[in-house]
Formats: C-alpha cells, sequence, structure tokens
C-alpha cells in the first residue's frame, strides 16, 4: 500500500487581500464572479490548492450570484469545496448542484441542555457512558430501533422531526429549535428511489461512524455574556450534541443524482469544468427532481437526530432519572435552501449551496424562532474527541457577507491512512481517559482515524469565522463522553 | 509480470481506492478489496456467501463509480462485507460475483462506513509496466 499525490498549498499571490481574513480571487476565464475566501493568513497559507480550483470552477456555473464563497475550514471537496457556499438565480439560469450539496445530505449538529454541572456527572460518568453507548445505535451494521414500512418512510420523509415528534419521539417544544422548524417544506418523497428507501429501513435512529458523534460535553469558557445568556448557556454547564446526516437514504440520492447531473450537464448547455461539480438547471426536470429528493433527504436527517434525541433522553432517564434535556439548536451543514438575500439593493430568492457550511442567520432574521431572534442564530461548531467544540451566533454582517453562512468544524490535517499509521484506537482512549473523557466506540480503528491530532485546530478556524464577522464566539465546549461509531 | 494489487492513496477527509491487474476487469475486481479495505482487512472476510451484482458499463470511468457504489448498496442492505471478487465485462455490462459474509462487528472491527464512489480523481486506464506487459489501473475517492 502506498500513497501518492503531495498536499499542494495554497499560492497566496495569486489572492488578493482585502481584510484581514478575507482574500479575493478576481474573475479571470470563464468565472462570472469573484471567488471569497474568508480565512487567517496561517490558515490560508495551509489550505490546499484544490479549494483555489474549486471556488473557481464554482465561480463559472450559470446564475452564481455575488461570489463563490469559502470558509475558514475549506478544503478538498467533491466539486464544491468542503465549507463552500454559493447562491444561484433561477432567474440567471441558475443551477441546483447534488455535488454542491454532498453525499450526506443535512449532515448537522444539534444540542441539548442538561441542566447539570460536571460534579453531577462524575460520579455515574462510567454508567452514563456505557447507558448511551447501548442505547443510540452507532457504527456499520449498526440497526435502528424504528423499522418504517413504505408508508411510513413517506411521511416520515414529507414530516422530518414533525412527523418523529407526533410519533412520540421528542416533544413539540423540540421543533422550534430546528432549522425550518423541524420539517422542509416542499419534499417529493416519490423522487426518493426504492434503492435509498431500501438502504433506510433498518438506519432510522443510528448515529453512523467515521466522524460522526454524540457527545456529553462542558462549557469551559464564555466569550459572549449576552448571547450565552439569550442562548441559555453558563460556564460549568454540560450540554449534549448529536452529530449525523441522513444516513443511507442521503447518501444514496447523492449517488443517484450526481450521476443523473453528470450525464444530463452536456444536454443543458452546461459546461462543467470538473465531473464531479454535476448540476442541472433549477428550472429543469432533474433540477426539480433533486431539489424535492434533496428536501425529503433534509427530513430524514431531521428525523434522525430527533429520534436519536429522544434515545439520549431515555439513556439519561436511566442514569440521573430526574433530567430534561431540552433543545438548545439543531444546525444542517450540507444543503441547498430557497433563501431572500439582498443583492445590489434588490430582494432576490436564491437556491444557497452550503456545503460543509453552515448556516449562521443574524439578529432579527424572520426565520429564527421567537426566543432566539434578537440574538441571532446559535452555530453549533463540531470539534474532535480530544480537543473543543463551539457555539457561536450569527454576525449581523454574515448575511451580506456570506448570505449567512460560517464554518462547520476543523477538517482533516492528515488522512485516515496516515492517522492509522500513527495512532492506536486504545492508546488513544486510554490517553483521553486520563484526561477525563471517556470514548465509547465499536471499532478502534476507527477511533485511530479519528484521533485528535489527525484534525486541524478548531480555535483557530473559529477565531477567523468571528474575525471576518460571519459569526462570534459564544462558548467553548469540552467532551467529557465521546460516543462514535 | 504485473501483479494485480489494490492500494489506498490520500484525499483530505476521505479515502482514494486504486485497483491494478492485467485486464480491467482484473483492476476492477482489485478496486472492490481496495473499497472493502477501507472499511476492514480484506482477509478477514470470509468467502462464505455468493451475491451476483451486475451493472452497466458504458463508460469505463463512470462504470466503475457504478460498479463500486452497487456493492456499498449490497453492503449496506444485506449487511455483508465481501473479501473476493471476479468481474466479468462484456459489451456495456459488467457481471461479477462477490464472496463474503454478514457483517460482524466485534470480528470485523469497521472502520467507517463508505458512503459512495465519486468522481473525484476518477481514471480508468492502460499502460505498460516495466516488463511491457499490459497493466490496467482503476481508481477514485469513495467519501466515508
Amino acid at each position: 500500500m502506498h500513497c501518492t499525490g503531495p498536499h499542494i498549498q495554497m499560492d497566496t499571490s495569486r489572492l488578493i487581500r482585502k481584510g484581514d481574513c478575507e482574500w479575493w480571487i478576481l474573475p479571470f476565464g470563464k468565472m462570472r464572479v469573484p471567488g471569497v475566501i474568508y480565512a487567517s493568513e496561517p490558515l490560508i497559507r495551509e489550505m490546499d490548492l484544490k479549494v483555489y480550483e474549486q471556488v473557481v470552477n464554482v465561480a463559472t456555473l450559470p446564475g452564481i450570484e455575488k461570489a463563490s464563497y469559502a470558509m475558514p475550514d475549506a478544503h478538498w471537496g467533491y466539486g464544491f469545496t468542503i465549507g463552500g457556499v454559493a447562491a444561484f438565480d433561477p432567474a440567471r439560469g441558475g443551477v441546483i448542484s447534488a455535488g454542491g450539496v454532498g453525499f450526506d445530505i443535512s449532515c448537522g449538529v444539534r444540542t441539548l441542555y442538561t441542566g447539570l454541572t460536571l460534579d453531577d456527572i462524575q460520579p455515574v460518568k462510567d454508567r452514563l457512558a456505557d447507558a448511551l453507548f447501548h442505547t443510540v445505535p452507532a457504527g456499520l451494521g449498526s440497526r435502528g430501533k424504528l423499522h418504517l414500512n413504505l408508508k411510513e418512510m413517506n411521511e416520515m420523509l414529507a414530516g422530518g422531526a414533525r412527523w418523529a415528534v407526533e410519533r412520540g419521539y421528542g416533544l413539540r417544544d423540540d421543533l422550534e429549535r430546528i432549522e425550518e422548524r423541524g420539517r422542509m417544506e416542499g419534499a417529493t418523497p416519490e423522487q426518493v428511489s426504492d434503492q435509498a428507501k431500501k438502504r433506510q429501513q433498518d438506519e432510522m435512529g443510528t448515529l453512523g461512524s467515521g466522524n460522526h458523534y454524540l457527545e456529553v460535553q462542558r462549557v469551559v469558557t464564555l466569550f459572549d455574556a449576552s448571547s450565552a445568556e439569550a442562548f441559555g448557556i453558563r460556564e460549568g454547564d454540560i450540554l449534549v450534541s448529536i452529530h449525523c446526516g441522513s444516513r443511507g437514504l442521503g447518501h444514496q440520492i447523492g449517488t443517484e443524482f450526481l450521476k443523473k447531473m453528470a450525464v444530463t450537464a452536456g444536454r443543458h448547455g452546461i459546461d462543467l469544468p470538473d465531473r464531479e461539480l454535476a448540476c442541472a438547471p433549477i428550472e429543469s426536470d432533474v433540477g426539480r427532481d433533486y431539489l424535492g429528493a434533496m428536501r425529503a433527504a433534509i427530513n430524514c436527517a431531521l428525523a434522525n437526530r430527533q429520534i436519536i434525541t429522544h434515545l439520549v433522553r431515555q439513556a439519561f432517564a436511566e442514569v440521573l432519572p430526574r433530567v430534561r434535556l431540552p433543545l438548545l439548536y439543531d444546525v444542517s451543514h450540507n444543503t441547498c435552501k430557497v433563501e431572500e438575500h439582498a443583492i445590489d439593493g434588490e430582494r432576490k430568492r436564491l437556491y444557497v449551496h452550503r456545503k460543509g457550511a453552515t448556516r449562521a442567520f443574524g439578529p432579527g432574521h424572520p426565520d429564527l424562532p421567537p426566543s432566539l431572534r434578537e440574538t441571532g442564530q446559535p452555530v453549533l461548531i463540531g470539534g474532535t474527541m480530544g480537543t473543543a467544540s463551539y457555539i457561536l451566533v450569527g454576525a449581523r454582517e454574515s448575511m451580506a457577507l456570506s448570505y449567512g453562512s460560517a464554518c462547520h468544524g476543523a477538517g482533516r490535517s492528515m488522512s485516515r491512512h496516515q492517522a492509522m499509521k500513527q495512532w492506536r484506537g486504545r492508546e488513544v482512549i486510554k490517553e483521553l481517559a486520563g484526561r477525563g473523557i471517556l470514548i465509547r466506540s465499536v471499532s478502534d480503528r476507527g477511533v485511530a482515524e479519528e484521533a485528535p491530532g489527525a484534525y486541524k485546530d478548531v480555535g483557530a478556524v473559529v477565531d477567523a469565522a468571528d474575525r471576518a464577522k460571519l459569526a462570534r464566539k459564544v462558548a467553548r465546549l469540552e467532551p467529557v463522553i465521546c460516543v462514535k461509531g | 509480470m504485473t501483479t494485480p494489487r489494490w492500494e489506498h492513496f490520500p484525499h483530505g477527509a476521505d479515502i482514494g481506492v486504486r485497483g491494478v491487474g492485467r485486464s480491467k476487469a482484473e483492476a476492477f475486481e482489485q478496486a472492490a478489496l481496495a473499497l472493502t479495505a477501507v472499511i476492514t482487512d480484506p482477509e478477514a472476510v470470509m468467502p462464505k456467501e455468493a451475491v451476483e451484482i451486475s451493472c452497466e458499463v458504458q463508460d469505463d470511468e463512470l462504470g466503475l463509480v457504478d460498479w463500486l457504489n452497487a456493492i456499498v448498496y449490497v453492503m449496506a442492505t444485506r449487511r455483508m462485507l465481501f473479501g473476493r471478487f471476479k468481474v466479468a465485462l462484456d459489451g456495456g455490462r459488467l457481471q461479477a460475483t462477490a464472496w463474503g459474509e454478514p457483517l460482524d462487528p466485534a470480528r470485523h472491527q469497521p472502520a467507517v462506513e463508505v458512503k459512495g464512489a465519486t468522481y473525484t480523481e476518477l481514471r480508468v486506464g492502460r499502460g505498460r509496466s516495466d516488463d511491457q506487459t499490459e497493466v490496467w489501473t482503476a481508481q477514485c475517492v469513495v467519501d466515508v
């Protein structure tokens, strides 16, 4: 086994620095708009050159508005860079791209309150870790406890988290703390193939594997007292975060539509600079079919996280019977959403792709629930099992800077293969246990691949997002228990 | 003389799979082993059950992606892993037999789940090895 392909770093001489954390690629060749990368100087110097190429490629797509954006955690993706944001106007022949959403449609993070502190958790930490591990199915081959027939599957795909609550998974109060109030409108379950539904049959309420996780976390630092208060978080609070997406159904939809779009692009007169950038005009059959199927997958991810929330509450109840776990917020970071944004003073309805980027609506946005509207959207940023996660708040400026978008995580600094050679899962688990962090995982190799050292510094990413005024830092969280597949 | 083999190559968050063989079909077999190796050691998968897999291969490269995605689908829906493949390519059609067994998390220790094969770094091509025999390579990145 040997590896090829050195990491070629970004050439900053090709960029124009417009701000402390803002770098532009002025349009050249077939680019219709500039590229804009938000990152600190050290972060941009570390970025791979593919980010530049992909930002440029996206900028050539029909109907793109304003700019092709990349977030501070940008890295090489499929067609779109991971950490890529771009919006298209259907009235100008704009496109929708399966590559611009990704294989894990609506992968995201949700965070729950517990009302507990570390002192409450310490005496029962092992029992709690075990309860979470045996209650929430995780890892390849794990089976969900809920098996849906075709009718129920279609209802779930149309109803999302709202459907799950109606089935007894979670609370009605949860819904307003989820993007789209827990249900993505305009889903068309009939556009979701039988194969995608079959692939999902055993996977409802499962965590998945790879970089998916369920984490019990402690708030260790607050950066913004008033936003923290509005979000109801205090230093020392124990929170629970769930990171996963639309499971097999989402992956199958991504696979199928990537092919359909790649094969039909020529027919629509789209010159694809990269096959992976497969897209279709929004106003085309393929485009409409994908939109409906992708929205169904969003509902699948929202339902999935809702079911897992219910399971987490059950696990806590086993160990700490009187604890309540209300929902702080649920964000998605692989989506295409139809939103209104101002372009040169005119309000336009655009198809906003966020690929490995989190929505970060600023204060006053009408889509936010009344309880959070004045403050701005919580932006939940996952870290690694050994370092930290962050909660940010959407900044007012982000609407104009990035369609109200921010980063989503740290990104890897080394490949899975290298990580596996460098670390042994058992040793990583032991080392983290020594620091008070309990890991529960089905696979030692999986743990090695996800070792904290294999990831970039999420703190640097979050600092850059803050300095770029995309989202402001509110709190830093550190892991206490981590369940991974 | 080319020895059929599989390899992984690095790609940021995910992983590249590559099959090398004396023929296109053999390269596709090896790429499938590389796919299994993302999850677990192919040698640890017992060839207890045979599953027939087929797909269209009008285009070599799209065909490789479809082949790997067909395996991903069977693995997901039948909860199996495969350690041995035999591929026949005839005209525009791929007909294969995959041998494997039900996934046993304790024994196989699956590292990750493959979400799908992508068009990134997608290449199927023919070259010549040092001793001038034909060598085929089939590769792409898979999303995990």
